[in-house]
């Protein structure tokens, strides 16, 4: 400790004082910790309220008005009532629920697989656990160029490798049909967040305690045993949140979407913010953009608020057990 | 004894491993192989899956197809770069004060930094175009920059106060009994043991700044010289053709730089990311 206390030279002028004054400083500083503290986070804090609250507060107003590029007038909850009674619209959040049930299912799944396979004692996990990780840190953008030319009927490999082994009998365009869009999207999002999903389910894994294991395998207990008992509840918290982060993510995903299909073929990969995106961006009808967008940010905020209370439940459990 | 697995076990385990690995690493795969292949052969039917004539031509030409190519590569890293430098000063005050400090509020002002998390810069769009409109900023550099940074706050400042929490306070509080300013302490003492910790939040935040630029890009910025390369890269999409080989081959030289920074780090990485989200 003194060692550290000798580098801050330029102090040594106040080191003289008093015992008592240095106790009376201590205290200063004790009480205006807080104010220090607040001090530290106001640029943070500010610099979130211009960039995101102010935008937030924005899109609420617009959502209000019939703003496009021309101007704004105030139109109460038209748009919202539109919004509702709009057959369309009804099939878009449906969908999104459909593509985020789907896409999250798959994603906790597979990652739960996944997870369970580079956690196995097998010669060549760590080179396993290396490679599961690229399409989490390349540029989501630049993946979905490649999923582009993997879903390309006539020079794709799937479309290829499917006619070789006589599944299809000719080349099928992926992207080009309502159902098959929409499932190739799911299949590219999925592969876009699970990595994500299996480093943390892996990483809670390894945080089980191994005497867990060694007791139940002791007394008998299959691995699927010891996997469903032991290893399920132990990570549930990290599920629980790995589901919650999909589903916010899949929510808001985007660029998948707009690079595969921009929203088509004939609105069937259209998701809420593919929606949005359209209405406000495309098509400048900024006051209906924002409606969607305050419809997108609600549901969010449900599903925020039900992860935090599954996850004060399980604490509880937790700490009553 | 517990870990051991019978044979057929073991066949199945690997099975399933080069199952998962073969999806997750197909598109980087078929990227590379189109990448090697002449464009004449890309476009033949039946599907072929081998051509004679692999090499790395595309690589060569990709530059005069695209003669901006290296202006988006430069984009790239440099919107990345000034998203962390932007992002970590407002992280690093942030993170240490809710890392060292109590205070009325922490938690709920804390719980509000992460539900920015909730929402993607897709939502905002339209008050941000008109931010940035106001302000001038449309169309520049900074139009991507802005609010890139913005939404990698919240996961900076979890990060990295995850990491200060292990630092132990008793070389700050010499400090203070020496009479070191707060600030003074935070520049001197805490952030030099900080470094190992602020290399991974940096890393991340720029990992993600990297991966992320395309909607800002194509939403906020209409400036040919001003684009990242996952934009730009819809240059090779002309109006004839797709030059998809050259495509493939500039993706894969824009995700190299990351692919290498992740490989060194990627230890460090992975446990400083998950250590947040686990420890309970």
């Amino acid at each position: 400790m003194t060692h550290a206390s000798e580098d801050l030279l330029p102090y040594q002028g106040e080191r003289g004082g008093s015992a008592q004054k240095k106790q009376g400083m201590l205290q200063g500083l004790m009480r205006s910790q807080a104010t220090f503290a607040w001090l530290l986070i106001a640029p943070a804090a500010l610099y979130l309220v211009l960039v995101v609250a102010w935008p937030l507060v924005e899109t609420v107003r617009l959502s209000f008005t019939n703003a496009n590029i021309g101007g704004e007038a105030y139109i109460g909850t038209a748009n919202y009532e539109k919004l509702l009674s709009s057959r369309k619209f009804g099939q878009t959040v449906s969908r999104t629920f459909y593509w985020m049930f789907l896409s999250v299912s798959f994603k906790i799944i597979f990652g739960l697989i996944g997870a369970t396979l580079l956690n196995a004692a097998i010669p060549g996990r760590a080179l396993f656990r290396m490679l599961v990780m690229p399409p989490w840190i390349v540029p989501v953008a630049i993946g979905c160029f490649g999923w582009l030319w993997l879903y390309n009927g006539h020079f794709g490999i799937i479309s290829g490798a499917l006619q070789y082994i006589g599944i299809l009998d000719g080349p099928f365009e992926f992207l080009a049909y309502k159902q098959s869009a929409f499932y190739s999207a799911v299949v590219t999002d999925v592969w876009v967040g699970l990595p994500m999903v299996t480093i943390f389910m892996l990483a809670a894994m390894q945080g089980v305690p191994r005497d867990l294991y060694e007791a139940a395998y002791v007394d008998g207990a299959s691995r699927w045993y010891r996997f469903r008992r032991i290893t399920i509840p132990q990570i549930l918290p990290v599920i629980i949140t790995m589901s919650i982060l999909s589903i916010i993510w899949t929510f808001n995903s985007f660029e998948i979407i707009w690079i595969l299909t921009e929203g088509g073929p004939r609105s069937a990969t259209t998701t809420l913010i593919i929606d949005t995106y359209k209405m406000a961006i495309a098509n400048f009808k900024f006051g209906q953009g924002a409606a969607r967008a305050v419809i997108v940010v609600t549901l969010l905020s449900v599903f925020s608020l039900v992860y935090l209370f599954a996850l004060h439940q399980i604490k509880k459990r937790f700490e009553a057990a | 004894m517990m870990d051991r697995y019978s044979l057929p076990h073991k066949v199945f385990l690997y099975f399933c491993v080069v199952l998962f690995l073969g999806f997750i690493l197909l598109p980087f795969f078929e990227m590379f192989m189109t990448s090697l292949r002449p464009l004449e052969h890309l476009f033949r039917s039946p599907y072929q899956f081998w051509s004679d004539d692999f090499s790395f031509k595309a690589y060569s030409q990709m530059w005069e197809t695209v003669p901006m190519l290296p202006r988006y590569i430069a984009n790239s890293m440099l919107i990345s770069i000034s998203v962390t430098a932007l992002a970590l000063a407002f992280v690093i005050p942030a993170a240490y004060a809710y890392a060292r400090f109590d205070f009325k509020g922490k938690s709920l002002s804390l719980g509000i930094f992460l539900a920015v998390n909730m929402f993607s810069g897709a939502v905002l769009l339209i008050p941000l175009y008109k931010l940035l409109r106001n302000y001038g900023l449309l169309n520049t550099y900074f139009a991507m920059i802005v609010p890139g940074a913005a939404f990698l706050v919240p996961m900076g400042i979890w990060l990295l106060k995850s990491y200060l929490e292990k630092i132990p306070r008793e070389l700050e509080e010499a400090a203070f009994m020496d009479g070191a300013s707060r600030l003074y302490t935070l520049r001197r003492v805490v952030l030099p043991l900080a470094v190992p910790g602020l290399i991974v939040v940096g890393v991340a935040v720029f990992l993600s700044a990297y991966a992320q630029q395309f909607l800002f890009a194509i939403t906020f910025n209409s400036v040919k010289e001003f684009m990242p390369l996952p934009a730009g890269i819809l240059e090779f999409i002309g109006y004839q053709s797709v030059k998809w080989n050259q495509m493939m081959a500039a993706s894969i030289v824009g995700i190299l730089p990351v692919l290498v920074i992740f490989l060194f780090l990627q230890r460090y990485l992975v446990a400083g990311l998950t250590a947040g989200a686990i420890k309970e």
